[in-house]
């Protein structure tokens, strides 16, 4: 069952390529192309790294525990609009200046901080696979995929830090990330908190037994 | 134009016709509009109240001049669908329709300051002050693009010798219409409004600046900064401000509007200097819109002959 949406909403997921390549390939990308086509793979990436961290929350409060079997594949779309978003910038912007991409790099701090964002996903795109989920082991596998916050994060200042005085769509997506992290800080905190309560609440009752005999 | 008119009817105050023909008709039957005029209708449109100047609206009498390069113009399809007017919209692309029902008439602009006689001036007085003059500039955005444009309007000099500064005017102040009914921009805090510019006087009446009410040989689109709008093409393009309605002489540097958004980022000269990086991108290089690769952008945007001499022993680093 799942396998027969995963194909639909993978081919979904291609739209916002697709429509980018029909509209340059109609003259329909407006006056300055590159600076679309930048914008628009940039978008996308701020996007399904959203879309994947929104899936755990998503399944929790739907009790739908199967959308997990989706998550992987909107990881590795944020990877894959985040290398085009890299090609676009590294190709139509720099022209495979590598001295000057390097320069931009440690000079300009929204792209060294762009730059480590992506590169952060590179090992998790790698080790997405069953047969590396294994090798690793589930505690050290989800340890490591934990750098998904650290690149969200990154992409959400690299935008703050690049415009120019409207700050409006990079602090929507600054929102967002914030729920979303906050959902996980909540889960995090509550059972401990809850445990911490019963063990002392356990502890008292230990001393005041004490005390009792 | 196809008739002839007495010399006191300016072109400017017939050509807005268009305002009840609708554009396509007119656009279909530009003889039949000639017609029309020549049958009286410029007259009459003289006596009712006219809303708006709109583009697509010829400006009759323009002279070449040889302060034009020849370098490629860039379509007029680009320059009136790709604006940098946060006072309609942030985003580039929505301007030329958030504006299309802006009203540029009637308009006035302030003459304001260090002047022998303040004054309002209509828009259309403004406009005739001096003869219109086709004069094809280099823009460059401070977002690292370029254009090329066929302004009409005539040196910003011949206004300021009008309205006639006094002595002790050191700089000229531009201020932006502020009405967020009609600019939806407006209506949120992203820059302080209204948009303010300014100009050393010895800038401002450089022959290169230009007062500027129409591109490529008719009247400006609301969009790109109709009825009035300045055209600085040394400097970089925010400095050449939108819908004027007020000019003021000023003893003190003005506070310009996105130098006080970012003063480490866009300075008061903002000549355009590609040694000198924006804080957060290079300024060496720009895509001039339609081109692929980007091209080495020039000092004071190649205008160097002409307006170095203005900025002699400064520190352009300092005074970015």
């Amino acid at each position: 069952m799942i396998r027969w949406i995963k194909i639909p909403v993978f081919l979904v997921c291609l739209v916002p390529l697709g429509l980018l390549a029909w509209k340059g390939f109609h003259g329909m990308l407006g006056a300055n192309p590159i600076e679309v086509i930048t914008h628009a793979t940039g978008d996308w990436t701020m996007r399904f790294l959203l879309i994947t961290l929104a899936v755990t929350p998503l399944r929790e409060l739907l009790g739908t525990p199967s959308l997990i079997r989706f998550r992987r594949m909107f990881g590795l779309y944020a990877f894959f609009y985040g290398c085009l978003h890299f090609m676009t910038w590294l190709w139509l912007d720099k022209f495979f200046d590598w001295h000057e991409m390097w320069a931009d790099i440690l000079k300009r701090r929204f792209i060294t901080v762009g730059m480590l964002g992506l590169l952060l996903l590179l090992p998790l795109a790698i080790t997405s696979t069953a047969g590396w989920i294994r090798r690793l082991g589930g505690k050290n596998w989800q340890r490591l995929h934990r750098l998904i916050y650290v690149t969200a994060i990154c992409g959400v200042i690299h935008y703050v830090w690049l415009v120019k005085a409207d700050l409006r769509k990079p602090l929507q997506y600054a929102a967002i990330l914030g729920v979303l992290l906050l959902y996980r800080a909540g889960t995090w905190v509550g059972p401990r908190l809850r445990t911490a309560r019963v063990s002392t609440v356990r502890a008292e009752r230990q001393v005041t037994e004490s005390k009792i005999v | 134009m196809l008739i002839k008119k007495p010399s006191d009817i300016a072109s400017s105050e017939i050509t807005p016709k268009s305002t009840y023909l609708n554009r396509r008709n007119f656009l279909a039957g530009a003889t039949a509009i000639g017609a029309a005029a020549a049958a009286g209708f410029g007259l009459r449109e003289l006596a009712s109240p006219k809303e708006s100047a709109q583009a697509n609206t010829k400006i009759d009498g323009i002279k070449k001049s040889a302060f034009s390069t020849t370098e490629s113009i860039t379509p007029l399809k680009d320059v009136a669908n790709y604006n940098n007017y946060y006072e309609f919209s942030t985003d580039k692309y929505e301007p030329a329709s958030l504006a299309k029902d802006f009203k540029t008439r009637p308009w006035t602009v302030s003459v304001e300051g260090l002047v022998k006689k303040k004054q309002t001036l209509d828009v259309d007085t403004v406009i005739k002050m001096a003869a219109p003059e086709e004069r094809i500039y280099r823009h460059r955005c401070v977002e690292a693009w370029s254009i090329v444009v066929p302004w009409v309007g005539y040196s910003l000099s011949e206004f300021i010798k009008r309205a006639d500064p006094l002595p002790k005017a050191k700089f000229v102040e531009f201020t932006t219409i502020y009405d967020p009914k009609q600019m939806p921009g407006q209506r949120s805090s992203v820059l302080k409004w209204p948009y303010v510019e300014g100009l050393r006087m010895d800038e401002a009446m450089h022959p290169l600046a230009l007062l500027a009410f129409g591109m490529y040989g008719e009247v400006l689109p609301n969009q790109d900064g109709a009825p009035l709008r300045l055209v600085v093409p040394w400097k970089y393009g925010f400095k050449s401000i939108k819908g004027i309605v007020k000019i003021r002489f000023t003893e003190e540097q003005p506070q310009s509007t996105w130098n006080l958004s970012g003063p480490s980022e866009y300075g008061f000269y903002s000549n355009v200097n590609p040694t000198v990086d924006h804080p957060r991108w290079s300024q060496a290089r720009e895509r001039r819109l339609g081109e692929f690769s980007k091209r080495a952008t020039l000092m004071f945007n190649g205008y160097g002959d002409q307006v170095a001499g203005l900025y002699s022993g400064m520190d352009l680093k300092k005074n970015f």
